[in-house]
């Protein structure tokens, strides 16, 4: 399959990347690990005129905390989460997901920035940026604003960048001590979307009780889906097998999938009030092992 | 090697017919079974789903480059020894992602060689004997 042509553009700075996109706008796609955008231009169910391939600017393919923050460029590659000692100890949430996303091959391409930037509510990473409470950064002519993860996602595949923004950096919050968190997912087979999948981050205080709770859902509607009436149910008690129900049966009800190829709707909204319980019981464990 | 390409052009294509080499192969097209697998410095990636253009300037390896010297790499050792194919149409793919694989993973178990060709997929279902021929591969790098 051929894509259509385009006017290509290999810019070596933000600022620069910014520029061209002030100049077309709309008209111009970022490439960054391509493996969504490519398959969309071989389909030409995207057929952008100016593509803008981002993987020529320095500096923006790293992970490391500073300032409060677990800090991922724009071009790190899902391969280079699972490479990192620090994301593989202190984040294993981030490995459950970008452990499941397409295969090996692929992820070496594909980019953490470009799975949220997509806006493609069967994109994994968006559920579990949601339960980190994640923020993106985004770079226009106008300057820097950081974007909240859970106002990112405005309708199907489209997200709060304007067309002159450029997603240059994610920034999850370091979880405190007794912190802990999971993705569970169900596919059909390696490099599937998923069936349905859940995103639990979890912070137990010393006493016991659950102070923080994130709940995000893959593919559960026409937007990736926080579960805030789960989360609410978890948040102050202690989490136990009743509370754990509960979170599971809220989450089910507050999702809305589509029955398609991979299970009816019915199915799916059971598969997530079980997946929310077994993140849930992951993410405790997590909790206690201080990760 | 070089050559004037349109931004559009797939390496794929740039690998198979501006270059004239036919040992990368074009099986889905989709960016699902890895026959189009080559090394981009140095990481195994599906060069149907890449333009040429991207890899201006950094360093490609396909099967051709995988023999050194008239000496066949382990891991081509290795699928002719314990049969890792049979109709041989996804086994430059696998090779190359086996190389890779093995630079970074000496000591392999039998699951991590299974994840590592999870984007790889023989249509023989030949699997047992690839996972076998990588299992050489590793113990011969190993010498």
């Amino acid at each position: 399959m051929i894509p259509p042509g385009f006017e290509y553009y290999a810019p070596t700075s933000v600022n620069e990347a910014t520029a061209l996109l002030k100049q077309h706008g709309a008209d111009a796609k970022i490439l960054s690990g391509g493996m969504s955008l490519i398959p969309l231009m071989k389909l030409r169910l995207a057929t952008p005129r100016y593509i803008i391939d981002i993987n020529r600017i320095p500096d923006l393919d790293y992970i490391r905390e500073a300032n409060g923050f677990l800090k991922i460029g724009a071009l790190t590659r899902e391969s280079d989460l699972e490479r990192s000692e620090l994301v593989r100890s202190k984040y294993p949430i981030l490995i459950d997901t970008s452990s499941t996303i397409a295969d090996p091959l692929v992820r070496n391409m594909a980019t953490v920035a470009g799975n949220l930037a997509h806006g493609d509510p069967a994109n994994d990473h968006p559920a579990t940026m949601l339960a980190l409470e994640a923020q993106v950064v985004a770079v226009g002519p106008k300057g820097e604003r950081r974007i909240p993860v859970s106002n990112f996602f405005t309708g199907i595949l489209s997200t709060a960048l304007s067309a002159d923004e450029l997603l240059t950096e994610i920034l999850i919050p370091i979880p405190p001590a007794g912190s802990g968190g999971a993705y569970i997912k169900m596919e059909r087979k390696v490099g599937d979307f998923a069936t349905a999948a859940v995103a639990v981050q979890l912070t137990i205080g010393a006493d016991g009780a659950c102070e923080r709770a994130g709940i995000g859902l893959t593919n559960a509607g026409p937007t990736p889906v926080r579960a805030k009436k789960a989360e609410d149910v978890l948040r102050g008690r202690k989490i136990n097998d009743e509370v754990i129900r509960q979170a599971g049966q809220l989450a089910s009800e507050e999702s809305d999938p589509k029955s398609d190829l991979r299970g009816s709707a019915e199915y799916k909204r059971d598969l997530i009030r079980v997946l929310t319980a077994r993140a849930i019981r992951r993410a405790l464990e997590r909790a206690g092992n201080g990760s | 090697m070089e050559a004037d390409v349109e931004p559009r052009l797939l390496l794929v294509h740039c690998i198979r017919d501006t270059f004239q080499l036919t040992g990368t192969h074009i099986g889905c097209d989709t960016s699902h079974c890895g026959a189009c697998t080559v090394l981009l410095d140095g990481r195994p990636i599906k060069s149907c789903t890449l333009f040429a253009i991207q890899a201006e300037g950094r360093a490609i390896t396909t099967v051709e480059g995988l023999e050194q010297n008239g000496t066949l790499h382990p891991v081509q050792e290795g699928f002719c020894q314990e049969h890792g194919l049979q109709c041989g149409f996804c086994t430059p793919g696998m090779m190359l992602t086996a190389a890779a694989f093995l630079k970074e993973n000496p000591r392999p178990t039998e699951d991590g060689i299974r994840t590592a060709i999870s984007g790889n997929l023989c249509r023989c279902t030949g699997y047992v004997n690839i996972v076998k021929a990588i299992q050489y591969a590793a113990a011969k790098l190993a010498e």
